[in-house]
């Protein structure tokens, strides 16, 4: 229904963001804009007269510095053009879900209807075509989610302001399942997996479908052949589900698959492998509770609680939508530790994003002909880094660690990388809380948002906006606030309450998915379809199944308990609805308006799929050393080298995302005066605890163009390394793998992940720090088109995240990475040889000699039984006390960790690198940047000198300088020195990105 | 015993450590859903503190703070008056400040009805900040910032640009409500410097307080800085104080504020 449609805008006497908005047009190439103005816009629908519209102005602005009209317009004496950006059909506004709730909350009864629709009106003065225009309009909105609306100053005039616009749903499909039939031939067959479900015919004749279910021919034989012995063909709804079910992204038929000659496939036969080797040899100092079965892993953390860990991929999404696919990536695993056990209170956040060059601003297309084009970049950093910010910060929980890498091949597709720490009690409601079982007889309940078509492969739908034709939205902006209000009210009160037997959350293939994992624990589940809650009316049973909208959890919940739990939520402000119920039919039913619309066996859902058989083939490397002179200036190479893009500060990412929220926060981001960024992170979840969790990560897709092996060698080495420098022990840490491939149909490919799959295991059974959670995401490559309309492909580099978690004895023992005092000694610990294949320098060198293949051979390898010599003995000298700071050497070697140091304690130091333990080398640039694995940069008051030795005594350790003044002077081999300030240095490392 | 009522619901997120202070100081506290407070408002009197913490209610839609004080205003009006007439302390924090700048009770409610004079609006950068910044408090009515001088706390918004009127200013000057000021290394106001002044705020104002002082509202978060370790500088002062043989000690700076407030009803 609409009512009569209303505009209110409201705008700020000064407005920062006009501002910013300002800066990004001039930024994106568009010369001097003399002017920006914005308002905000509210679309009221309702039937309200003049004196409430009023009254609503009052409720929706701020008369100290804000002014406002009432279907008038607001507009600046001086402009030239009108850009509106507006929602489209069907697209979650939170802004005007709010405003909504504000009159309803004022206006009663009278308001029960009211709609209300935000957008935001921005007013430019400069000196564009209405070309341009459009493009500046790009900058602010994205055209899948957001219509922009142009005036020119004359034509806005001629009508009085903007249009009216109400971006209001209306489906045109048949509610009603349909029968698809499978006996066709093998080419039928073949299409209806890759595009999908035939829909309809359009009037030009072209057939529309339902996007892919990504089957493959013999999961398409076997659904055909089940469906034979029961006498029918599936519905529609039954085919979409089995697509979720089996789907790469849920069932990992890549890990799972056979092998070469590893019958049990990458999964088990090395990822579980190890955490099972490791469990059964720590015995009892076994500190994993629940591992790989669950939506994270859970790992001791004192006599009352437990920890969970959980990191996730959403690459695809951000590619479309940088910021709704990020912010949907954060709260979504926000999810997973809602969804964990009987639920745990998320307690930090963790994230990870691989971009291109943000400077880099030719375009790719997913059409010929510069049709269709990919965001810049720029575009897709700023979006992600947003995204996580409002779903983050939103949300109240800290985001202490992170990291940005960079690489030319993360353009056609980022990776974001999100993850998110919880904390539960052991024992909940005298059970253990990680485990959970919903029992015969429970009762289905959905609870958080609505349903509506998003994350739906080719969903259409049109729409009553007044611009007509707006194409249907198949992403999802996140309303962290829902989402937070449903998760108060279970973390923090129906968990204790003891409500509900299970809860899982709604993520991928939503309650398709959900509903039929957690009937696994009981053994089957009828789900009336018709009583889920819909953001608008007409979907098909088929996508309410499958819809992938944001904020839901099912829970399993015994019938007496249901309306205690239904009354909770509903005075939180949560929506829980009734759905169905589990039991141990084995079957999983589903019906729509008293008809049944599927009927499946649980066996056939879960494991109808065969497992695959995959072969490897050897990846030929066409790599070459590279041949350059030492440079003269050595001090000049180590500011090149600060500033590159994965050694620099990226500190405005980090001031961004609140740490401090739950008062948590021990070893900070930005460490030191210099403010510095970390590689890892100590928080205190537990506020009357001194026990610290510590968090760090580790990724080197840069070795693995020479070597994946020791590309994941590296990972796990420095991801344990990072959490030992924090203060963590090694028997307390544990891992998380994401593997993000590309081509994985590719034999080379698949040879290339076997290597690090079989590093993984090599390294953590070595290490003893078992994987408890992972994740993959297998085709991360982008095929598409050049300005010239040359086809070209795009691959990300083959990359695997490798995540670490400890807990930390007593966080009051922390160190930081910051030089201290003056006088402080200066020790490198670890070996240093020539290990510069793939390092940073050897990338830059290769950069200015324009030969990229020039990267070299010697790709850095870990010696895995002397860095667990250093760790233990870093260790011990921690809980003692030695140490005043200490910082792992990662990218750019020991230069870029001793710059590093001296720019966080804004203090100098006389560094000799003759006395760094190494051998054979005769350069100095090779000691400085050589990226030798399981390195140390440690400083100590000298008082404790002779303490800290017998410590270290039998690792790889030497004094190699003092801390002083406030200038670095290095001396090399051959008669080499360098002297820089710490100004000159922090300039270098912070001026690359400084402007964002 | 002194009693502290949090507010929380609608995606305010500060309130567990924000009660974790006010029960370290000495307090006795609750926390409770706004929904809840609503359905049973008599429930205000009987605490001695109200306190609302920081977070992102309504997520900062339609401005923020607004939508909660909309609630707040069409819903828990009187009681709130109620409470403020029985001479008892409120505090809002970061977007419990904001939320009371929209009630306008700060700075300050006059028979019983109130007017917004101040706002807090986007930061300068446009950004959220999450940093520490160094606080002098210019009030001596204050009862919340009682013997504090200099004090460091992090801040953590996107809004928190102090704005009035020059009147405004002016009465606020006048009437000792300045509760704290951004400064920089010297002491001395950050003259709307970036970072020291992280946000833009006019006269560099981090809080304000009402006339007679028993309202306190401010951007930067005095419950995050309780603890000697959650100082954004703590390894440096632990270095120092190891080396000249001194105890670390296990709390800093900001319990004061919570102290004062409990220790005002004794």
């Amino acid at each position: 229904m609409i009512g009569n449609l209303c505009r209110l805008e409201v705008s700020f006497q000064n407005d920062a963001r006009a501002e910013t908005a300002k800066k990004s047009i001039e930024r994106a190439g568009f010369g001097k804009i003399s002017k920006v103005f914005l308002n905000d816009v509210y679309t009221i629908s309702s039937n309200f007269l003049q004196e409430d519209l009023q009254k609503c102005a009052e409720l929706l602005h701020n008369p100290v510095n804000q002014s406002f009209a009432i279907e008038k317009f607001l507009a600046p004496e001086d402009f030239d053009w009108a850009i509106e950006i507006g929602f489209l059909p069907g697209v979650t506004d939170n802004v005007g879900k709010t405003a909504a709730e504000t009159l309803q909350d004022f206006f009663g009864e009278k308001a029960k209807e009211v709609e209300v629709f935000s957008s935001q009106l921005f007013f430019l003065k400069g000196s564009f075509s209405e070309e341009d225009a459009k493009k500046i309009g790009e900058i602010f909105a994205n055209p899948l989610i957001q219509g922009i609306y142009i005036k020119s100053r004359e034509q806005f005039e001629k009508d009085s302001g903007m249009d009216t616009i109400a971006p209001i749903v209306k489906l045109s499909e048949e509610s009603k399942a349909g029968e698809v039939n499978l006996d066709v031939s093998d080419e039928e067959l073949t299409k209806l997996g890759k595009l999908g479900i035939f829909d309809h015919v359009e009037t030009d004749g072209t057939e529309t479908r339902r996007g892919p279910l990504a089957l493959d021919l013999t999961s398409l034989h076997i659904i055909r052949d089940y469906f034979k012995k029961e006498g029918r063909n599936p519905t529609d709804i039954e085919l979409e589900s089995i697509a979720q079910t089996w789907s790469e992204h849920c069932k990992h038929t890549i890990f799972a698959a056979e092998l070469d000659n590893l019958e049990k496939g990458l999964y088990k036969g090395l990822i579980k492998a190890a955490t099972e080797k490791i469990r059964d040899k720590k015995g009892d100092k076994d500190n994993c509770v629940s591992v790989f079965v669950d939506n994270s892993g859970g790992i001791d953390f004192d006599k009352d609680n437990i920890v969970s860990d959980k990191v996730e991929t959403h690459n695809s999404p951000s590619a479309l939508d940088p910021f709704g696919g990020a912010i949907t990536g954060i709260v979504g695993v926000n999810r997973d530790t809602m969804g964990f056990g009987m639920a745990a209170k998320p307690v930090i956040n963790r994230y990870g994003f691989c971009f291109a060059d943000p400077k880099d601003m030719k375009l790719l297309y997913r059409a010929k002909a510069k049709g269709n084009s990919i965001l810049p970049p720029e575009r897709i950093m700023l979006g992600v880094i947003d995204g996580v910010n409002v779903g983050g910060n939103c949300s109240g929980i800290p985001t202490p660690a992170g990291f940005m890498y960079f690489d030319e091949r993360y353009k056609g597709k980022p990776l974001v990388f999100v993850g998110t720490v919880g904390l539960m009690p052991r024992i909940v409601n005298g059970k253990k809380g990680h485990e959970k079982k919903a029992l015969p007889g429970d009762v289905i309940i959905m609870t958080g948002g609505r349903v509506g078509l998003d994350g739906i492969h080719g969903a259409t739908f049109s729409s009553e906006a007044l611009s007509s034709g707006s194409p249907a939205t198949a992403v999802q902006i996140g309303d962290p606030i829902t989402q937070k209000k449903m998760s108060d009210a279970i973390v923090k009160e129906a968990r204790d309450l003891n409500l509900y037997s299970s809860i899982t959350d709604n993520g991928a293939g939503g309650l398709s998915c959900s509903v039929a994992e957690m009937a696994k624990e009981c053994g089957g589940c009828t789900v009336y379809l018709e009583k889920v809650p819909v953001k608008y009316q007409g979907m098909s049973p088929w996508q309410i199944w499958v819809s992938e909208s944001q904020e839901r959890m099912t829970l399993a919940i015994p019938k007496e308990k249901a309306q205690k739990f239904i009354d909770l939520m509903t005075r939180r402000g949560v929506e829980a609805t009734i759905i169905g119920e589990f039991n141990d039919s084995k079957k999983c039913i589903v019906n729509f308006n008293n008809k049944k619309i599927m009927d499946i066996d649980m066996d056939f859902l879960h494991d109808g799929l065969p497992r695959k058989k995959l072969v490897t083939k050897p990846m030929q490397s066409d790599l070459k050393n590279p041949s350059f002179e030492e440079p003269s200036n050595l001090g000049a190479t180590l500011l090149e080298m600060l500033s590159r893009l994965n050694i620099c500060s990226k500190e405005f990412v980090s001031a961004q995302y609140d740490y401090e929220v739950q008062g948590s926060s021990v070893l900070k981001p930005l460490q030191g005066r210099g403010r510095v960024n970390a590689d890892s992170a100590v928080v205190r979840p537990l506020l009357e605890s001194q026990k610290g969790v510590g968090i760090s990560h580790a990724l080197y897709p840069g070795y693995g163009d020479i070597d994946t092996y020791w590309m994941a060698a590296a990972a796990i080495d420095s991801a344990v390394k990072n959490l030992i420098a924090a203060g963590a022990k090694m028997e307390d840490i544990a891992l998380l793998d994401n593997f993000c491939w590309c081509s994985s149909n590719e034999p080379e490919r698949l040879w290339q992940l076997k290597k690090a799959a079989q590093a993984c295991y090599d390294f953590a059974t070595l290490y003893k720090t078992p994987f408890i959670s992972g994740k993959d995401s297998m085709f991360n490559d982008f095929k598409g088109f050049d300005e010239d309309s040359n086809p070209l492909k795009i691959s990300v580099p083959p990359t695997l995240l490798i995540s670490s978690i400890s807990v930390i004895e007593d966080s009051r023992k922390c160190v930081s990475m910051d030089a201290k005092m003056e006088g402080d000694l200066v020790y490198a610990i670890g070996f240093t040889t020539g290990e510069l294949g793939a390092s940073e320098y050897y990338r830059m060198q290769a950069e200015k000699a324009n030969d990229k293949k020039a990267i070299g051979g010697t790709v850095p390898r870990v010696d895995g039984k002397n860095a667990l010599q250093s760790y233990n003995a870093i260790s011990n000298a921690i809980e003692k006390g030695l140490i005043a700071s200490i910082q792992p050497v990662g990218l750019g070697g020991l230069g870029i960790a001793i710059a590093k140091k001296c720019i966080a304690g804004w203090l100098g130091a006389k560094i000799d690198l003759k006395k760094v333990p190494e051998v054979g080398f005769d350069r100095t640039d090779s000691i400085l940047f050589s990226e030798s694995q399981s390195r140390f940069l440690v400083t100590i008051a000298s008082e404790n000198k002779a303490k800290f030795e017998e410590e270290l005594k039998g690792t790889r350790f030497a004094e190699i300088g003092i801390i002083t003044g406030n200038k670095l002077e290095v001396s090399g081999i051959n008669g080499k020195h360098f002297s820089l300030s710490v100004s000159e240095l922090e300039e270098a490392y912070k001026k690359t990105l400084r402007d964002y | 015993m002194v009693k502290a009522i949090l507010l929380t619901g609608y995606g305010i997120n500060c309130e567990e450590e924000t009660a974790f202070a006010f029960k370290k100081a000495g307090a006795e506290t609750e926390i409770i859903h706004v929904n809840d407070l609503i359905a049973n408002p008599k429930k205000l009197s009987e605490a001695q503190i109200f306190a609302f913490p920081g977070g992102f209610s309504y997520g900062d839609d339609t401005g923020s703070g607004n939508a909660l004080a909309n609630k707040i205003r069409n819903n828990l009006w009187n009681e709130l008056v109620d409470f403020i007439e029985a001479e008892k302390l409120i505090v809002g924090i970061c977007n419990g400040f904001q939320v009371i700048t929209n009630l306008g009770i700060l700075p300050g409610v006059e028979n019983r009805q109130s007017q917004r004079k101040v706002a807090l609006s986007h930061n300068n950068s446009a950004r959220y900040e999450c940093r520490w910044v160094g606080l002098k408090s210019f009030s001596k009515k204050c009862v919340f910032t009682k013997d504090i001088d200099l004090i460091s706390m992090p801040v953590a918004h996107a809004e928190g640009k102090f704005t009035a009127s020059p009147e405004t200013l002016k009465a606020l000057n006048e009437n000792q409500q300045i509760a704290f000021r951004y400064i920089n290394q010297k002491g001395e106001p950050a003259k709307g410097e970036f970072p020291q002044n992280p946000n833009g705020s006019m006269e560099d104002i981090a809080g304000i307080c009402s006339k007679d002082g028993r309202i306190l509202g401010l951007m930067p978060h005095p419950e995050r800085n309780i603890f000697f370790t959650q100082q954004d500088n703590w390894t440096l002062q632990n270095e120092a104080l190891k080396r000249s043989g001194k105890k670390i000690p296990e709390e800093s700076a900001g319990i004061k504020v919570f102290r004062n407030a409990v220790e005002y009803f004794r």
